[in-house]
């Protein structure tokens, strides 16, 4: 491969939009009002058509008999590089929405650094993805404020989940050497400098939310080199399963 | 009022409808027709909810990415025509809360095609051509009916649902020129579906209990017979053009009638999933009162949001 750190740069962003997507997809039907379900399966429809730009795009830089579906269906647990942040379950409806508002508000300002790549194709995806991130990240932030301040249950539900997802945050800040190299050719986002725009903008809608901001400093990382929590695997048995049942057939 | 009066307003609405002047939610309306309406409006609006699930449960394992993504979008159509079907049923005097509270106690119906499972991908294929395929022949005359809210409601659906057929028919057909195991699905997901779909137009003619008041209300322009036969006529040259096979060793085209003669339905089947006993009546019902009851702490928090909202802006005002 003549590119072989850009196509991994584009594993490290795509991979997190498919992970997401996916599991946004498991609620599809199951959500506590149709207006919801249609809301939530809104992104993971948006999530996926970015994956799909994404792949599409790795899959001409890797060349011979690539595919967007061979690069999401058909890699092994440890070369997917998403974050561990992204394929936390779906435990309760305040951890869905948690999860979302903790990577939207990153996700939103990747893309505005990612529209800055001197990569076309990088900074025309960004372009487009960046007004549903928009729309995402008003929904996320909407839904914490409405479970942080509605009832006492509600409350202690959006809490827990904050607290919990909390230890996933830090790693979204760290770069990987793909990260460094396409950085120094202006192609990639330093994302340790989204740090603290990062956490200004998240503690600003818990408090509004009348949640507390955690305080750990513990947190958890190896997403981005692979090393995943042990939810992964199993969302990759589904999403594997008709192309391992089934290999090399045209859907 | 007086009797006479009522029953002059009876003649009056009868003569509306034999113009074909729409009734909209805040016309004088017989009693039976806003029953019959709410009846049968949140059927259908139950029926895309509850239909979500057989397609739902292949979207976390679809084959391709082009594939989930356009499941999810189909599945959240499924969504949008409950949304707006409930709206229309709510014009007609009773609220989501009653509609859904009559789904969750068996009290209201939905189609029973959604009882059967989908064991394999070529479940979302022979859902799509055949099942979507009859829900447009029941529904394209919808789009006339004399309901105002519904009509229109209908006219949106019937758009959506002719493209969902055309992309299941493209699954069954991508899976027919495909390999031997990909034909072998396809067959098999035909084979599985063709029966239950057929029960679709509801008993024969002469059991249907609903359809002379229907017809005269508009709310149906055909009678289940009819409309099936007209299904099987569409269905089987396109099952040939692909290469599969209709599981009815009856099925044979009828020079005189110019339609296909078929093979004897199992109704007792068809009572049985009716009455609550088919393959997968109990996990459906579970799935969506369990959507409902954990969703509950959900809506409840937006209520309480909402209203805390107000209390925060009357203060700012002071």
């Amino acid at each position: 491969m003549k590119n072989k750190t850009l196509y991994n740069y584009i594993l490290g962003i795509a991979d997190n939009t498919l992970i997401l997507g996916q599991r946004l997809g498991e609620l599809c039907g199951h959500g506590p009002s149709l207006e919801t379900d249609i809301a939530c399966t809104n992104i993971s429809l948006d999530l996926l058509g970015q994956t799909r730009s994404y792949f599409q795009y790795a899959a001409k830089i890797k060349g011979e008999d690539a595919t967007e579906d061979s690069i999401a269906f058909l890699r092994t647990e440890r070369q997917y590089v998403n974050v561990l942040l992204v394929e936390q379950p779906n435990t309760d409806f305040a951890y869905t929405i948690g999860r979302q508002f903790l990577f939207d508000v990153y996700h939103h300002l990747f893309l505005q650094g990612l529209q800055q790549s001197k990569d076309v194709n990088l900074s025309a995806i960004a372009n487009k993805a960046i007004k549903e991130v928009g729309y995402h990240q008003r929904f996320s932030s909407d839904w914490v404020k409405r479970l942080g301040d509605g009832t006492e249950e509600s409350k202690q539900r959006m809490q827990n989940a904050i607290d919990d997802l909390w230890r996933y945050t830090d790693e979204l800040f760290h770069t990987t050497e793909s990260d460094d190299e396409m950085i120094s050719e202006g192609v990639g986002v330093n994302v340790s400098e989204l740090k603290e725009p990062y956490y200004n903008k998240v503690k600003q809608v818990l408090e509004e939310a009348k949640l507390n901001v955690p305080e750990s400093k513990w947190f958890q990382k190896g997403g981005k080199r692979g090393i995943h929590t042990e939810h992964l695997g199993y969302i990759l048995s589904d999403m594997q399963y008709m192309q391992r049942t089934y290999p090399n057939m045209t859907w | 009022m007086s009797e006479n009066q009522i029953k002059n307003l009876e003649t009056e609405f009868e003569a509306r409808i034999a113009r074909d002047e729409k009734i909209e939610p805040k016309d004088w309306m017989p009693e039976k027709y806003r029953q019959t309406h709410i009846r049968q409006i949140s059927q259908h609006a139950h029926s895309e909810i509850v239909g979500m699930l057989p397609e739902g449960n292949w979207i976390t394992r679809a084959p391709s990415l082009r594939r989930k993504v356009a499941l999810l979008a189909k599945v959240q159509d499924e969504a949008g025509h409950g949304l707006y079907l409930y709206s229309a049923c709510e014009t007609l005097g009773i609220s989501r809360e009653e509609l859904y509270e009559q789904l969750h106690t068996g009290k209201a119906k939905y189609s029973s095609i959604f009882n059967y499972p989908t064991i394999t991908w070529a479940d979302m294929g022979a859902i799509g051509w055949l099942v979507d395929g009859a829900a447009i022949i029941n529904q394209v005359p919808l789009c006339n009916t004399s309901y105002g809210p519904y009509a229109r409601a209908m006219i949106r659906v019937c758009k959506e649902e002719s493209f969902h057929q055309r992309q299941g028919y493209e699954i069954m057909m991508t899976l027919a020129n495909g390999t031997p195991e990909q034909k072998e699905m396809a067959q098999d997901a035909l084979n599985r579906w063709w029966w239950p779909s057929l029960m679709m137009f509801g008993p024969t003619d002469a059991e249907s209990v609903h359809t002379a008041q229907s017809m005269k209300w508009k709310l149906k322009r055909k009678t289940n017979d009819e409309l099936r036969q007209q299904f099987v006529d569409q269905t089987v040259p396109q099952a040939e053009l692909i290469g599969l096979t209709i599981p009815d060793p009856d099925l044979k085209w009828n020079e005189e009638r110019q339609s296909y003669d078929f093979g004897p339905i199992d109704w007792d089947e068809f009572w049985q999933v009716v009455k609550g006993h088919g393959p997968m009546n109990k996990e459906r019902m579970k799935a969506r009162v369990s959507a409902w009851e954990n969703g509950a702490w959900v809506r409840d928090a937006a209520v309480a949001y909402a209203e805390k909202k107000k209390e925060y802006k009357s203060k700012e005002a002071v």
